[in-house]
């Protein structure tokens, strides 16, 4: 049998593959023939793993003996929104310890939503020597004391980031670790540190690393100490501010101007913790070069925001509190052409009455005024069809459109209806809508909608929505790209999910919670499923102690083919194959 | 785009028997919901028809499970040309006909008169639906299905009759309201908690007087932790929040010696202590018996609550918390307000690691040792 593939040197093939970076291509290249794989999966380099239970440690390393670069996401999104009980899972230290063999050369990792410990942190200082880059995104378990024992050993880290991770925060000493012979450092994220550290080695290290690009500060960092930071690292492209408060003196204000005026690389500016529009003015010497900006932690009002706006032409993100108000945001509209993602929080989302006036006049203001914008993320107390349709008509290149009315099942506040007209049309005119989070007053129709049009939908999150299992049908059979649902407080139960099953294997993972899915169902889907891993979440106790008919709190069905695992708390039960759900692992 | 829905539905629901959202792909009967073909087969094999007649004369009780033999997800179900054999697996794996055989149940949900497969997930619906009409119309009627406010805040078990859940068949509906006694959905049973001391939204009845905080849904609305954070601490800056009730959820975790991994809670879902303590006693109920950690063997009974809270108050266990300062104190000795204020962390001690503890107390209390402020030696 003529095999092309032996007619190439493999160190041919790998090369041309070395040019390959996407998964899915790489996916593709070693399913051409067998010995196409074989290469392939020596010179993998990168891994990503969507979902850490969905295959095991074991099983990477087999098939992939030489990778670099790994990342892992562990709990579902919705514990983001406290959904997820503590304890649920997502550790990373078995990953850690089985790679720690298998991969000296390992560089990278970074990490989503999964618990890590210090002994694995010490780990990984420990084995992998020329380790550059800990990604630790909304992570916890861990506290400074390992974040010291990074500092100290891994000669070659490049990149320290902990955005969003909940550390036990001992005490701001661990950034002494860092040996003065360490010059290494691009990129650093400590914003969600609490501790103060000492500024003088933080001052020490950003003097010593020529090569710092990245730097975000955590709020302990004051005002006052910027200016002599930023001196330190003229070349820094990314910069979050400690907090941005102080009594207004015109030193304070001039000395900080004139450092920020000296970074002329300056592209990012985040932090802004307690900000006061005093000192605003200092950063308006680098905005015209701005095209990312984070105020969604300043308290500043939209006189404020529209001034700093008009100054930034080239703006590509903003990230703001709806103190920027509809009229701020049709400032936005006309000062920053070139905006491609928009994000707008909340700033008292616990009150019902509004407290600020940003309304849905915000969100078509953008979507008319801002060509390039495909990404929003926006909360607001009111919505209407007509302005959802206006939306869609004038920016059809939505890639993620999220919209979050605070209240659960508000209605178009002008019709009194249901939001599925408008909806419809977003889900309608952009064709090429990746993500999608719903909320208002919607029917089984809404869902039609979604199922009919939103072909290439790949995450899509609904809560408080739907009137029955139509509703998740719609979904389930006719959002053929989805990988990704997530579902609250919806009257959903048994007969969409179990007509749709072979569609859950398609998927990265379904959530349900506070749904009418019965256990019984979830242990059909168990048996009959054996490549899903059904995880019942009931924090009531052993689900056999009330009848099959009788909901389940929460549920979290994931394809594998690593099985059910073994690290499951008291109130997460896996529906196994052999129908006692409750047989001891 | 098919112009909105009957309007005037009430907030929180629309009523299938009214609007039915997908009356335009489905054949409309005069008499309201019938025959759910969303899926567009309208050819209805003769087989089917007489199930349907037989269905719709059996027992109610039937129909939620009947949909389970509803053929699992294939994925060409959807349009009537495509072969009915492509089963959920594309492989021969699983025998269609025994694809979701009817679970037999304790409630009498029979399991074997539904043999005939047909590739029409239509057919199990539209009994359903038929069945479902007149649940809904009733359950409808009463407002909203999460909304209820009939729940007893102190048993979060048992929730309002017949409100949620209208998805389950509807057994007679004389017992559905037993039925619905055991399925609290998580949210109702925040919200009975959190209606100790908070509002109801406008939506459901208000039980409390407190002034604008709403009903903290958990995870609602969606924003992360850290940023809810910031946000409770920016606004304890401001000024303008003197005088409001504290926005947010206070989550902080809560450990136990010897339990295998900690929780959370949200101390503003408590009024008192005791509501925290009954709370905390429930949570970690299953430790102290030693169930969770592993999966406790099936028919292990629960600890009753009675016992749990005398092994708590007995000496066996304690309540700590850190402060601010890092110290770990004794609960209870503070107001309530000034607690909730310090307290970064909570912890269930055995009582003898707890001698020795600081106490906030002013008063010399005889047997805790005479400690004010005194730290503990960790």
């Amino acid at each position: 049998m003529l095999r092309m593939a032996s007619s190439f040197p493999e160190e041919v093939l790998e090369h041309v593959f070395s040019f390959i970076q996407s998964d899915a291509d790489r996916n593709s290249i070693s399913m051409v023939c067998k010995s196409w794989y074989e290469i392939e999966r020596w010179c993998r380099r990168r891994i990503f793993v969507g979902n850490c239970y969905a295959v095991s440690p074991r099983m990477v390393i087999r098939r992939f003996p030489d990778v670099r670069s790994i990342e892992l996401k562990g709990k579902p999104h919705f514990a983001d929104f406290n959904l997820v009980p503590e304890g649920w899972g997502g550790y990373v230290d078995p990953w850690i310890s089985a790679m720690a063999m298998a991969y000296p050369w390992l560089e990278e990792i970074r990490l989503k939503r999964m618990v890590v410990t210090d002994e694995s942190l010490e780990l990984i200082a420990k084995s992998f020597k020329n380790f550059k880059a800990l990604v630790l995104s909304s992570c916890e378990g861990f506290s400074t004391d390992g974040l010291a024992a990074i500092a100290a050993n891994c000669r070659n880290l490049r990149e320290l980031d902990l955005r969003e991770s909940d550390v036990d925060d001992l005490s701001g000493h661990w950034l002494s670790h860092f040996p003065d012979t360490y010059t290494s450092l691009v990129s650093l994220d400590i914003s969600c540190l609490g501790s103060e550290m000492s500024f003088t080695a933080l001052e020490r290290l950003v003097g010593r690393c020529p090569n710092l690009r990245s730097l975000r500060l955590n709020r302990t960092v004051p005002i006052e100490k910027l200016a002599n930071l930023l001196r330190q690292a003229p070349q820094l492209v990314e910069l979050g501010t400690g907090a941005y408060s102080a009594e207004l003196r015109p030193e304070v204000f001039s000395n900080l101007a004139g450092a920020l005026s000296g970074c002329k690389e300056l592209k990012s500016l985040s932090g802004f913790w307690e900000a006061v529009p005093a000192y605003l003015p200092a950063v308006y010497s680098i905005c015209p070069g701005l095209t990312s900006l984070n105020l969604s932690y300043a308290a500043i009002q939209s006189p404020h925001l529209i001034k700093l706006l008009s100054h930034c032409p080239k703006l590509q993100r903003l990230w703001v509190l709806d103190y920027i108000e509809d009229v701020g945001l049709e400032a936005l509209a006309a000062s920053c052409k070139d905006l491609r993602e928009l994000r707008v929080f909340p700033s008292d989302p616990f009150v019902a009455e509004p407290n600020v006036s940003l309304t849905e006049q915000g969100l078509v203001s953008v979507s008319g005024g801002c060509p390039k914008l495909h990404s929003v993320l926006y909360f607001c107390r009111q919505m209407s069809n007509a302005a959802l349709t206006t939306i869609a008509r004038n920016r059809p290149n939505f890639t993620c459109f999220r919209l979050c009315i605070i209240e659960p099942r508000t209605p178009d506040y002008l019709t009194l209806g249901p939001l599925d007209a408008g909806f419809g049309a977003i889900v309608e005119h952009c064709k090429d809508l990746r993500r999608l989070s719903v909320s208002g007053l919607l029917t089984d129709r809404a869902f039609e909608y979604i199922g009919t049009y939103a072909k290439k939908l790949e995450m899509l999150s609904l809560a408080f929505a739907g009137d029955s299992d139509l509703g998740l049908h719609h979904v389930l059979s006719g959002c053929e790209n989805l990988r990704k649902l997530e579902i609250r407080d919806c009257p959903f139960g048994d007969k969409a999910l179990l007509a749709n099953a072979a569609k859950l294997e398609t998927m990265r993972s379904l959530w349900m919670s506070s749904c009418m899915v019965s256990y019984g169902a979830c242990k059909l889907l168990g048996q009959k499923m054996p490549r899903l891993n059904v995880e019942v979440i009931d924090e009531r106790g052993p689900p056999d102690t009330r009848p099959e008919s009788c909901p389940v709190e929460k549920l979290y069905i994931y394809r594998s083919v690593a099985g059910p695992r073994f690290d499951m708390p008291g109130f997460v039960w896996t529906m196994d194959e052999d129908s006692s759900a409750l047989r001891l692992s | 785009m098919s112009p909105p829905l009957l309007g005037g539905e009430e907030e929180g629901h629309s009523s299938l028997v009214a609007s039915s959202p997908t009356i335009d792909c489905i054949s409309q009967n005069g008499s309201g919901l019938k025959e759910w073909n969303y899926l567009g087969l309208s050819d209805c094999s003769s087989v089917d028809s007489s199930a349907v007649s037989s269905l719709s004369e059996e027992n109610k009780n039937n129909l939620n499970f009947k949909a389970t033999e509803l053929r699992l997800g294939l994925p060409g179900s959807q349009s009537p040309e495509r072969e009915p054999e492509l089963s959920l697996l594309g492989s021969s794996k699983l025998d269609e006909k025994q694809l979701f055989p009817l679970l037999p149940s304790k409630d009498g949900i029979c399991s074997s008169s539904q043999k005939n497969v047909v590739l029409g997930n239509k057919r199990g619906f539209s009994d359903t639906m038929d069945g479902f009409s007149e649940v809904k119309t009733s359950v409808y009627g009463e407002g909203n299905w999460r909304y209820t406010a009939g729940s007893d805040p102190d048993s979060p078990q048992s929730v309002a009759q017949g409100k949620i859940n209208m998805m389950l068949p509807s057994r007679a509906s004389a017992t559905q309201p037993a039925i619905m006694k055991e399925v609290p959905a998580k949210g109702l049973q925040e919200r009975s908690r959190a209606t100790n001391g908070v509002n109801h939204n406008h939506v459901g009845a208000s039980n409390n007087s407190p002034p604008a905080a709403k009903t903290q849904v958990v995870g609602w609305p969606p924003i992360r932790s850290f940023r809810k954070n910031s946000l409770a601490t920016t606004s304890k800056n401001n000024e303008e929040v003197d005088g409001k009730p504290s926005p947010g959820a206070l989550f902080i975790k809560v450990s136990m010696d010897g339990a295998p991994y900690l929780r959370k809670v949200d101390l503003r879902t408590y009024a008192t202590y005791q509501e925290l303590s009954s709370a905390l006693e429930k949570m970690f109920s299953c430790f102290t018996i030693g169930q969770c950690g592993s999966h406790g063997a099936p028919g292990k009974e629960k600890m009753s609550e009675s016992k749990l809270r005398d092994l708590l108050h007995g000496s066996e266990y304690v309540l700590t918390y850190e402060d601010k300062d890092g110290d770990w104190m004794l609960v209870g000795d503070v107001p309530w307000e000034m607690f909730i204020d310090s307290c970064k962390k909570l912890k269930i001690m055995k009582g003898s690691d707890a001698i020795g503890l600081g106490s906030k107390s002013n008063d010399w209390v005889p047997g805790r040792g005479n400690c004010f402020h005194r730290k503990l030696e960790n």
